[in-house]
């Protein structure tokens, strides 16, 4: 069957921007993968059905940007060989993203930050003068406006709860709030992109994001934790040990009996 | 002088792409949705255009969310159906802009995802909703709105999780986006 974006599928192959693209769709990829293996592992039937949702809805936003990232980098690679056959160090999520899951509260913690970062992410990308990143984008936003309810409602829930359940989420927070700086450090990738109004400036989105986090740690009665200036750069290949061991499993099908299909 | 000759030999062409056109819509008004078959997909408002281009039929489709594994299923069964009634050289194009919201559910499709026992999304979408605003939504069975939400999610990517607090029914309330 052919199945194809309404208008043509011939681009000039532009390395830069397939890049850029690539950074959001491992993103959405590793996270939704993390996410994943929740299934089955839930604390209740209804968060291991919300996990799984708001990892379908990841994993199909990962699709729609490598599939174009694909095309822009003009070599013939599709989704699943850009998601199943590159090694570590071609990803470029951004860490926070591969973070193991540890406990629940931990996840929640991890998706909270991130969700408000998608939020103001995508509601820049979907004025980008890259009309298909738009496209991909404002469908996106509508999604993870859903999922920054989910876990936002977490963090009250679990912060404004008992002694215990706060403890589970500060006790995160603290952890990977030194991961927060890469969100909003751009590179010269980051750069190029938003002077070519495909992307927004970075630093602008973290005002914003400060706002939407603090209202929400206000009502869960969280302390927001001190920022660390701490390198990181996943997005531009280089991760924490983590990675590795999530590829391994989410890669062992197509590396095992390569070209496989069901 | 000459352009209304043209249309005129023309107009018998265009009114039979015409009657095409509503034929495949027809097909596809019996088209179930995989994951709710009452709805047909024309009724969940995801079929963005039918076009008749020399020969070749293209339908426009629409993603409820980006990861619905419903997708792929809904577009193999939209070619079927055509195939079916004898239609080929059939192209699929996915739509992404503007992005599918469950307002444009039909009205029809909203009478039958009640009747199934789903609350149909309200009316319109709110943009702007606090964070815990959540909507209020009427049971299915007995119409009450002293509902409550258990869960944000439900069996499907589209739905959310219910209960009624006058009638005791858990249901499934379809989302809006």
């Amino acid at each position: 069957m052919s199945v194809a974006p309404a208008e043509s599928r011939t681009l000039a192959p532009d390395a830069q921007r397939s890049r850029y693209v690539l950074r959001l769709a491992d993103t959405s990829l590793i996270l939704g993968q993390r996410l994943a293996e929740w299934v089955g592992h839930s604390p209740a039937l209804e968060e291991d059905l919300g996990l799984a949702n708001l990892s379908l809805d990841l994993i199909g936003q990962a699709r729609l940007l490598l599939t174009y990232a694909g095309e822009l980098e003009g070599r013939g690679r599709d989704e699943d060989q850009l998601a199943f056959l590159r090694d570590g160090p071609d990803f470029f999520n951004v860490a926070l993203a591969e973070q193991p899951n540890g406990d629940f509260g931990r996840s929640i913690v991890r998706q909270f930050l991130l969700d408000a970062w998608q939020l103001e992410l995508y509601s820049g990308l979907q004025h980008s003068a890259d009309r298909r990143l738009a496209e991909i984008a404002a469908k996106a936003l509508k999604e993870t406006q859903y999922h920054y309810r989910y876990s936002a409602s977490w963090m009250i829930r679990l912060g404004d709860g008992t002694e215990e359940s706060h403890t589970r989420v500060q006790t995160p927070l603290d952890e990977l709030w030194r991961f927060t700086d890469e969100l909003f450090t751009s590179d010269a990738l980051d750069n190029e992109m938003a002077a070519l109004n495909v992307a927004p400036k970075l630093a602008e989105l973290r005002a914003r994001w400060l706002t939407r986090i603090d209202e929400a740690l206000h009502e869960a009665t969280l302390k927001r934790p001190k920022d660390v200036s701490y390198p990181w750069h996943g997005k531009r290949g280089q991760h924490s040990e983590h990675l590795g061991y999530l590829l391994a499993e989410m890669q062992f099908m197509q590396r095992a009996y390569p070209g496989s299909q069901w | 002088m000459v352009n209304t000759v043209t249309v005129a030999e023309s107009q018998p062409a265009i009114e039979s792409l015409r009657a095409t056109e509503r034929d495949i819509w027809r097909v596809l008004e019996r088209v179930p949705d995989p994951e709710i078959p009452v709805l047909s997909v024309v009724d969940l408002g995801i079929i963005r255009h039918v076009r008749v281009e020399q020969g070749a039929i293209r339908v426009g489709v629409s993603p409820t969310y980006s990861g619905c594994p419903a997708t792929a299923v809904i577009r193999a069964l939209i070619e079927r159906a055509l195939r079916t009634e004898g239609f080929e050289a059939i192209r699929i194009d996915e739509v992404l802009s503007p992005p599918w919201t469950s307002d444009w559910i039909t009205a029809q499709g909203r009478g039958k995802l009640k009747a199934f026992g789903i609350a149909p999304p309200e009316e319109t979408v709110s943009r702007v909703r606090h964070l815990f605003a959540a909507p209020r939504v009427a049971c299915p069975r007995c119409d009450s709105t002293r509902t409550e939400r258990v869960s944000e999610f439900g069996s499907t990517p589209c739905k959310a999780h219910y209960r009624c607090l006058s009638c005791a029914e858990p249901f499934d309330h379809f989302k809006c986006i």
